[in-house]
């Protein structure tokens, strides 16, 4: 079992690194890099909400904040338009991880619903600062210095970038469940006054968690600020955003390592399908959210614990029906 | 500051406030009865608008005497709602999933009016959107007056079924404790069916008045939910006269700011208060210490 799912990792990795070999249309391509995008914000929500069952509807908030270091830095410091441009992607990373310190240390006063109606103010607080305020550039957004890369590869290079940053999401989601500190997150999840008692520093471990979570969003934030090169307010602080991501884990299992990839995987690249093949955003709304209730109401689990459950009842079912038969044979042999 | 602005962030706190109470009591019923955070509530809102705009439009009936069939249509509504989607979810993560499927709803709908009404903004139109009159040195128009005297009678018709009724003595015994109101012999189901028909039906007639004061389109949703949460939550989630006094005093509150600072920034107010209140007092300002559970 081990040596089948690493094998499959690998697999998808190398599928997801030759994609864009293999597939050379830049229409293509460029759903490919909002695919890795998305792929990765939802394995890092994933590695808080889902790791500890505080449901965050305000993840457009280090969205945000990353895609406005990206394109303040590079405008302002008058950046030459480039390969270069991909270092603001980290430091746009870690300020969305310092804004997220002070928003966690309110938010997650609270618990459960009321975390969840909170976040969502404080994601409306940044959204309307971020469309009245002047130096984001109001409702007319911000255009970044242009890159002049040929269309033949323009795609290429922030497909690779956006690639890492999921490898990079995926390890430190795998390593955080891992360690003590994963544990933690699972023992809050699992009953927080118990937690508390046993020992488990609860205020700090999620503070931690949730600020950690931030940063691959952040970075995630500014790779799609400097590929789309034009930022507005309200769609770099867009609700749909926060609530993408959550579904895209919930799609394919909450807290689960593969799940969010897969689920972004799927929603995303169907979304961006959509809008190339009918250009119709209603639509998508309405299919979005016809899936979202189907996914929810009759496998709130997710696929990867739907189809493991169907798996291990099946191989279960399989040996039950073997052992009966060998009763029965050792019993009309006797 | 002039006295006259003041004068009007007052009464319009008072008049537009109340309407804000209608929904918010419909969410915080919700809330109360089931531990359904409804995030359709908006987009609710935004249907019943629409429902109003086009029965005038096509039928030529004034908005006011439509509520007769737009109020009745949200409650069928918000039972096919319930009874497809929101009784189905059970365990200690209902709230939160429903939430979620909340959501979906609302894009589902946000989706259609999209598709029905374009996302071009329209709004209601009659002989008192238009004209107004003078108060206390202000001018506010008929709407403003005739919807604050619908969102009184209808919170008075709601405070008489919830506070002189047999059916109102049950919803109130299921706010304040589902599993012992069953035990009783209440049949809490069936009060939480009725409770979110009669949640959803009160947008109808707050999104006709929401339609005759603003113009609309389906994303307006967006603006109303995240207003009527913070209403809710601030008042404390499942107290109804907490609902009352918070929409009020944060309609009075944003006007306040946006006539002493700017109405860019009034908008703001809501959330600020919200976050800070909340830092402070976690269960809102009316609301019951908050039981700890797992």
């Amino acid at each position: 079992m081990r040596h089948w799912s690493r094998a499959a990792w690998a697999l998808g990795l190398a599928a997801l690194a030759l994609f864009p070999v293999v597939v050379t249309n830049p229409a293509y391509t460029t759903i490919g890099v909002f695919t890795l995008i998305y792929m990765a914000c939802a394995t890092s929500w994933n590695m808080f909400s889902g790791y500890t069952g505080y449901i965050a509807l305000g993840s457009a908030v280090s969205y945000g904040v990353g895609a406005y270091t990206m394109a303040l830095v590079s405008i302002h410091a008058n950046m030459a338009p480039g390969a270069s441009m991909f270092w603001l992607v980290p430091l746009g990373g870690l300020l969305a991880t310092l804004v997220a310190l002070p928003i966690g240390a309110i938010a997650l006063r609270v618990r459960r619903h009321t975390f969840v109606v909170i976040t969502i103010a404080i994601f409306f607080v940044f959204q309307l600062t971020a469309i009245n305020v002047g130096f984001t550039g109001s409702t007319s957004g911000l255009i970044l210095p242009f890159i002049s890369w040929n269309e033949s590869y323009y795609n290429l290079p922030f497909y690779y970038v956006g690639l890492s940053l999921v490898i990079f999401a995926t390890i430190l989601s795998a390593v955080v469940r891992r360690s003590r500190f994963g544990l933690q997150m699972l023992a809050i999840r699992d009953d927080e006054d118990r937690a508390l008692g046993l020992g488990v520093r609860t205020t700090a471990v999620k503070l931690t968690g949730f600020a950690l979570a931030q940063f691959t969003i952040g970075m995630a934030g500014a790779l799609y600020a400097m590929f789309v090169g034009q930022i507005f307010p309200q769609f770099v602080f867009d609700p749909l955003f926060d609530v993408s991501i959550a579904l895209m884990a919930f799609l394919g299992g909450l807290g689960t390592l593969v799940g969010p990839l897969l689920g972004a995987l799927i929603l995303e690249s169907f979304q961006q399908w959509l809008t190339l093949s009918f250009s119709n955003s209603s639509l998508y709304l309405i299919l979005f959210g016809a899936l979202f209730l189907v996914v929810i109401l009759f496998m709130p689990q997710g696929i990867v614990v739907f189809v493991r459950d169907r798996v291990t009842r099946r191989s279960a079912r399989e040996k039950a029906a073997v052992a009966a038969a060998e009763t029965t044979l050792a019993g009309s042999g006797a | 500051m002039s006295g006259s602005a003041l004068t009007y962030a007052i009464v319009d706190g008072v008049l537009t406030g109340s309407v804000y109470a209608l929904m918010a009591t419909g969410l915080t019923l919700i809330f109360g009865v089931m531990d359904i955070i409804n995030i359709a509530q908006g987009i609710f809102v935004v249907l019943g608008a629409y429902l109003s705009y086009a029965i005038q439009l096509h039928w030529g009936i004034d908005p006011f005497v439509g509520l007769l069939i737009t109020i009745p249509t949200l409650f069928v509504v918000g039972i096919v709602v319930e009874r497809g989607f929101m009784s189905r979810l059970k365990g200690p993560e209902k709230t939160a999933m429903s939430i979620l499927v909340t959501y979906a709803v609302s894009l589902l709908i946000e989706g259609s009016l999209n598709m029905i009404f374009s996302v071009n903004d329209v709004q209601i139109n009659a002989w008192y959107v238009n004209r107004s009159f003078k108060l206390f040195g202000v001018y506010f128009a008929y709407i403003y007056v005739f919807g604050f005297i619908l969102a009184v009678v209808l919170l008075t018709a709601l405070w008489v079924l919830l506070y002189r009724t047999r059916f109102g003595a049950s919803v109130r015994a299921s706010l304040a404790d589902q599993t012992a109101a069953a035990l009783i012999g209440i049949n809490v189901k069936r009060v939480a069916t009725i409770c979110f028909g009669i949640g959803t039906a009160v947008t109808a007639a707050g999104g006709m008045v929401f339609g005759a004061t603003n113009a609309f389109n389906a994303s307006s949703s967006y603006d109303l939910i995240s207003r009527l949460l913070t209403i809710i939550v601030l008042g404390g989630m499942g107290s109804l006269g907490g609902a009352l006094v918070a929409s009020i005093g944060m309609v009075m509150l944003e006007d306040v700011v946006g006539v002493v600072w700017s109405p860019i920034w009034s908008t703001m107010t809501f959330f600020i208060v919200l976050v800070i209140v909340l830092s402070l007092r976690p269960q809102g300002l009316f609301g019951k210490q908050l039981a700890r559970t797992a």
